[in-house]
This record gives C-alpha cells, sequence and structure tokens, in this order.
C-alpha cells in the first residue's frame, strides 16, 4: 500500500523524487514498454496453460493476441490484473513488470493495480444498476464523493464512447435496458472512468453487430493515444484494421509475433500459416 | 414412418397433458375441500378476534391469537435465518470460490439438513430449550424454526448465488472492488429478486410447520407481549381445533386451514410479483 503511494507520487510531486527515483523514471522513458512479462506460466493438474511466456508491450499501442480457441489468450488477459486469483486451481508463476512494478509479488495493493487496467469481456457486464452508477462505480470505490465531480466524469466517459447523446435521458434507467453494443460502450466507459493506462480487451466485438463492432474498433484506434491495448481477436481482417503488433499463440506457447503486415501477410510458421489458410 | 412419427408425437403429447393438469387438478381439489369445509365457519370475528373461554368447546371468539402468533415466530425465525443464512451463502461463493471441493461438502450437509423432517428439529429444538433452561416459548419457537429454515434458505441463496456469472464478478474486481465490495455491491444486488423469493418461501416454510413448534412454542390464548411467553401458531391451533369432539369447532379448523393456506398464496405470489420488479436491473 505504502510502496504503491510512493510510486504514484513520485511522478507528481517533485520533492519525493530521489535519484534512485530519477534513475527508475529514466529507465521508463528508454523502454517503452509497459508492461514486460517474463517466464510466466500458468498450470492446472492436468497440464499447462501457459508456457513459458515471454513478452514485451509496447506503451500506447494496439497489441493483439491471436490464436484458435483453447490457446490460452484469455488466460493470459486474466493473468495481466490477476483475474486469475479466482481461480484456486490456477498455479501462476512468473514475472509480470507493469510500470516496473512486479504485479505477482504478494501484498500488492490489488484494487489500486487493477484500477490500472480497464476490461472488457466478450459479452458486456454491465453492474446490476443503472446506467449512471456503472460508470460511477469505480469513481465511488477510488474514494471520489463528490457528486459534481462524479457527475461530470460520468458525462465525460460517456461522450468518450459516443453514448451520452443516446442516454443522457435516461441515466436512471437500468443498464440492462440499453442494446448489447451500447451495453459493451457503457462497460468501456466504465473501466475508462478509473482512469486507466492499459485496456484489456477480450473479443470485445465478438457478440455485437458490425455496426457497434465499427464504433468499438474507432474507439479503439483513438483511445491508443493515452492507453495501451490489449485485444483478443479472431477476426484476422480486425487484427489488420487495429494491431500495431500482432501476437501468435498456439497451445500455450507464442509461435510468432511482429508487425501485422509482416507476420499476417508472411508468415514465418507453419502453424501460423495454416491458422490463416484455415481462418480465411 | 411419417404417420408413426405422428401417433409418437400425440401419444406424448397426451401424457404430457395429463401429466401437468392432474398436478393442477390436485391442487384445486384440495382447495376447494378446505373452502369448502372451511367456508361455513369463516368470519369476521374468527380473523380478527381472540378465543373467548370455552372456545375449543363451541365458545365464541376466534383465532387472531394463532394468526398473529405464527406472524410473530415465522418473522422472528425468518430475521434470524437470514442474519446467519445470507453471509453463510455470500461465503460460500465469495470467498471460498477458489475452492470447489469445501462448496460441494457444504452444499451436501445443507442438502442434508433440508431434507431432515421437521419433527427432528423439533425434538432437537426441545433438547436445546431445556438445555439453555428455556419455557416453551416465542423465543424457543423462533430458535427451532430458524433451525428448520436455515439451511433451505442457505441452499436458496446459495442457488441464486451461483446463476450470477463469473464474468460479472470480474467485473467487478477488475473496477477495483475487493471482494467485501463485489459481495455487497454487486452479487447482493444481482441477487436480490432471488433473495427476496427466497425469504419469502423460507417464511412460507415457517409459517406452515407443525411439528417444530409443537414442543418448542407452546400454545396460548393471548398473544405473547415478550420472548419467554408462550405462543399460539396456526398449524397447531388447527390441530386441536381439529382433534375436537364437537363439530363446530372441527368446520373452525378448516376456516383456520383456509386462513393459512390464504396466507401462504399471498406470500407466493407476492414472491412473484417483487422477483419481478427488482429484477428489471440485473443481466439474464
Ligand atoms: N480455471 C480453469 N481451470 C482449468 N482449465 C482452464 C481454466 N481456465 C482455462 N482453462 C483451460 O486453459 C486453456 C486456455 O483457455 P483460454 O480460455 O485462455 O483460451 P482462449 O485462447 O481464450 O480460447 P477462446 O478463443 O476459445 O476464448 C483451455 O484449454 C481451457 O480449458
Ligand atoms: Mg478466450
Amino acid at each position: 500500500m505504502k510502496q504503491m503511494a510512493f510510486t504514484y507520487q513520485s511522478g507528481l510531486s517533485s520533492e519525493s523524487v530521489t535519484l534512485q527515483n530519477k534513475i527508475e523514471m529514466a529507465e521508463e522513458i528508454k523502454d517503452t514498454s509497459v508492461i514486460s512479462i517474463k517466464n510466466l506460466n500458468v498450470k492446472t493438474k492436468d497440464g499447462d496453460i501457459l508456457k513459458n511466456i515471454n513478452l514485451q508491450i509496447p506503451k500506447n499501442k494496439i497489441i493483439v493476441l491471436l490464436g484458435p480457441s483453447g490457446c490460452g489468450k484469455t488466460t493470459l488477459l486474466k493473468s495481466l490484473n490477476r483475474l486469475t486469483d479466482l481461480h484456486k486451481e490456477l498455479k501462476v508463476s512468473g514475472q509480470i513488470i507493469i510500470d516496473g512494478q512486479d504485479i505477482m509479488k504478494a501484498g500488492q495493493n490489488l484494487s489500486a493495480m487493477r484500477q490500472r487496467m480497464g476490461l472488457l469481456s466478450q459479452r458486456p457486464f454491465p453492474l446490476p444498476a443503472s446506467i449512471y452508477k456503472n460508470v460511477a462505480y469505480g469513481l465511488k470505490l477510488k474514494g471520489i464523493r463528490s457528486k459534481k465531480l462524479i457527475a461530470h466524469s460520468v458525462e465525460t466517459n460517456l461522450k468518450r464512447v459516443g453514448l451520452w447523446n443516446e442516454v443522457k435521458d435516461r441515466l436512471k434507467s437500468p443498464a440492462t435496458s440499453l442494446s448489447i453494443g451500447q451495453q459493451q460502450r457503457l462497460c468501456l466507459a466504465r473501466g475508462l472512468a478509473v482512469k486507466p493506462t492499459i485496456i484489456l480487451a477480450d473479443e470485445p466485438t465478438s457478440a455485437l453487430d458490425p455496426i457497434s463492432t465499427k464504433i468499438i474498433e474507432n474507439l479503439f484506434k483513438d483511445l491508443k493515444q493515452h492507453y495501451t491495448i490489449i485485444l483478443v481477436t479472431h477476426v484476422l481482417r480486425q487484427a489488420l484494421r487495429l494491431a500495431d503488433h500482432v501476437v501468435f499463440m498456439y497451445y500455450g506457447e507464442i509461435i510468432e509475433q511482429g508487425h501485422p503486415d509482416d507476420i499476417l501477410k508472411n508468415p514465418k510458421t507453419a502453424i501460423l500459416k495454416k491458422y490463416l489458410v484455415d481462418g480465411n | 414412418m411419417n404417420r408413426w412419427k405422428i401417433i409418437e408425437e400425440w401419444f406424448f403429447k397426451i401424457i404430457s397433458f395429463i401429466a401437468a393438469y392432474s398436478v393442477v387438478l390436485i391442487l384445486l381439489y384440495l382447495l376447494i375441500v378446505v373452502f369448502n369445509k372451511g367456508i361455513g365457519a369463516l368470519s369476521w370475528e374468527i380473523v380478527f378476534s381472540m378465543p373467548k373461554g370455552g372456545y375449543y368447546f363451541g365458545g365464541g371468539g376466534g383465532i387472531l391469537n394463532a394468526i398473529v402468533g405464527s406472524f410473530y415466530l415465522s418473522l422472528g425465525a425468518t430475521v434470524l435465518a437470514v442474519i446467519i443464512g445470507l453471509p453463510a451463502a455470500l461465503f460460500i461463493n465469495v470467498q471460498l470460490i477458489r475452492l470447489k471441493r469445501t462448496q460441494n461438502t457444504i452444499r451436501f450437509f445443507l442438502d442434508a439438513l433440508w431434507g431432515i423432517p421437521s419433527i427432528v428439529y423439533g425434538a432437537f429444538g426441545f433438547a436445546v430449550m431445556l438445555f439453555l433452561g428455556l419455557n416453551a416459548s416465542l423465543l424457543a419457537g423462533i430458535i427451532t424454526v430458524a433451525l428448520l429454515i436455515t439451511p433451505i434458505l442457505v441452499r436458496a441463496f446459495d442457488e441464486v448465488l451461483k446463476t450470477i456469472p463469473v464474468e460479472l464478478q470480474e467485473a467487478s474486481y477488475s473496477l477495483g472492488s475487493t471482494r467485501t465490495e463485489t459481495a455487497l455491491k454487486v452479487l447482493f444486488k444481482q441477487g436480490f429478486a432471488g433473495f427476496i423469493t427466497a425469504l419469502l418461501l423460507a417464511f412460507g416454510r415457517g409459517i406452515g410447520d407443525a411439528a417444530s413448534v409443537l414442543f418448542t412454542a407452546g400454545f396460548t390464548d393471548n398473544i405473547p407481549v415478550t420472548l419467554d411467553e408462550p405462543v399460539a401458531t396456526l398449524p397447531l391451533s388447527i390441530f386441536f381445533q381439529l382433534s375436537s369432539p364437537i363439530e363446530e369447532v372441527r368446520q373452525r379448523a378448516y376456516a383456520a386451514a383456509v386462513i393459512l393456506t390464504v396466507i401462504i398464496l399471498i406470500i407466493s405470489v407476492s414472491a412473484r410479483l417483487l422477483s419481478k420488479r427488482y429484477s428489471k436491473n440485473i443481466i439474464k
């Protein structure tokens, strides 16, 4: 807890910047990757789900995770904000360093760590509350009490996902009264409201119609100026449209990665070649 | 070939039709018999007045003592059961989410408790009552009925919580909630409609059970003012009136049965309505 508060402060107030911090900050600027995964293993008693994953994720880019069903994309995503903790049967080992901190270390302030990442799942799961409260929820958890501040943030974030005009007259209605596409945008707004720096998106458009899909895709393109986005998708064309970097996984391992134009158009491995042919 | 398919189709249609409607018919028949026998003795007096002297031998008055007593007792028991049951159900589903085997063991024991006949709870409550030095009283009755309905309530709450998608919990955690916040602000709200239904059904079970209160709640012609006074209940009131040699009193037993049935019907219908009203916010 203390350690977290300290790191947060170091960026804000010059007084608390020690020499050690200056060095760390300098390194951070040089090393543009926000997330650095080292030797990540996720096992169950039946076998390995993720095998020795090593991955550097650069800042303010869209990274697409690609691979056949069951290859461990969701598990990798959930390891990043330690939702894997919810499943005792999963044994997670290795290092995940986000903004210089190993999130795997015990004693982390999990809430603050998770708030640095917004999560979008395959299907939208709005909280059982009104549209307004869905966006306000994370803010209240952060200890923000000011009604004005909350109202302002709700409006800003709903505008950001292009939902404001559609819902501004019915903020008090249940979130479930929205269409699925609207709900997914609401879930994005809800995640953005807690001011994350990373967005984890697990096939966020697979339940959406083409128009809602397009809205989400365009949002992602805008958002990457300020956020690092890790996107799981099965749609190769979506990967081509959005990705700055593509990671191809197969049976819990990273087989190939690189710029989408390289790896999707000139795959090196036979496995990826086959996947691309079958997928198209 | 095609003809056989059609015959088969018809055959199963008729079977399921008969099965479904016979259940409804039996229920209707039961209601008709009880109402038919009881309606003659049903009056404002029986609902709204206390038994007068010699009531069980044909004297005047009503069974207000038992109606109010039953409400006191079931209400007390339900409150007690919720105080124990809701945290228990949340505990099973939130804290133990990673320990599937422990969860299932607990569920197994709760189901076993559910199956124990209520007379056994009555006998157990009686033993506890003697051990604690209590008399047959409202308090002893409340404790015993709470013992009876707590497992029912925990399992009903548990079933509600089980249907809540894991992804909703994940959404809550990823917004930064702790376990307690997830339990109270997300799971509790998502399950609210189901909880209300479970609550009313447990209340209904409590209000209708005779065996558990037989030794523990006692019986009285008054409405208890304190917890250590005995309390009358509708099921026992029906039992005593039905045991009377006097025809008129036995008729009143059916009137009391009508009242109990109507109370239970009101509870079921309100459970439906409330759960409809409160489920508008939740994802299905
Ligand atoms: N809690 C768990 N317990 C046991 N096995 C699990 C658990 N979670 C995931 N797995 C297994 O791990 C493997 C990877 O699952 P994961 O959900 O990460 O795949 P995925 O790449 O996201 O697939 P999809 O594209 O179908 O979503 C699967 O074989 C799955 O059965
Ligand atoms: Mg997946």
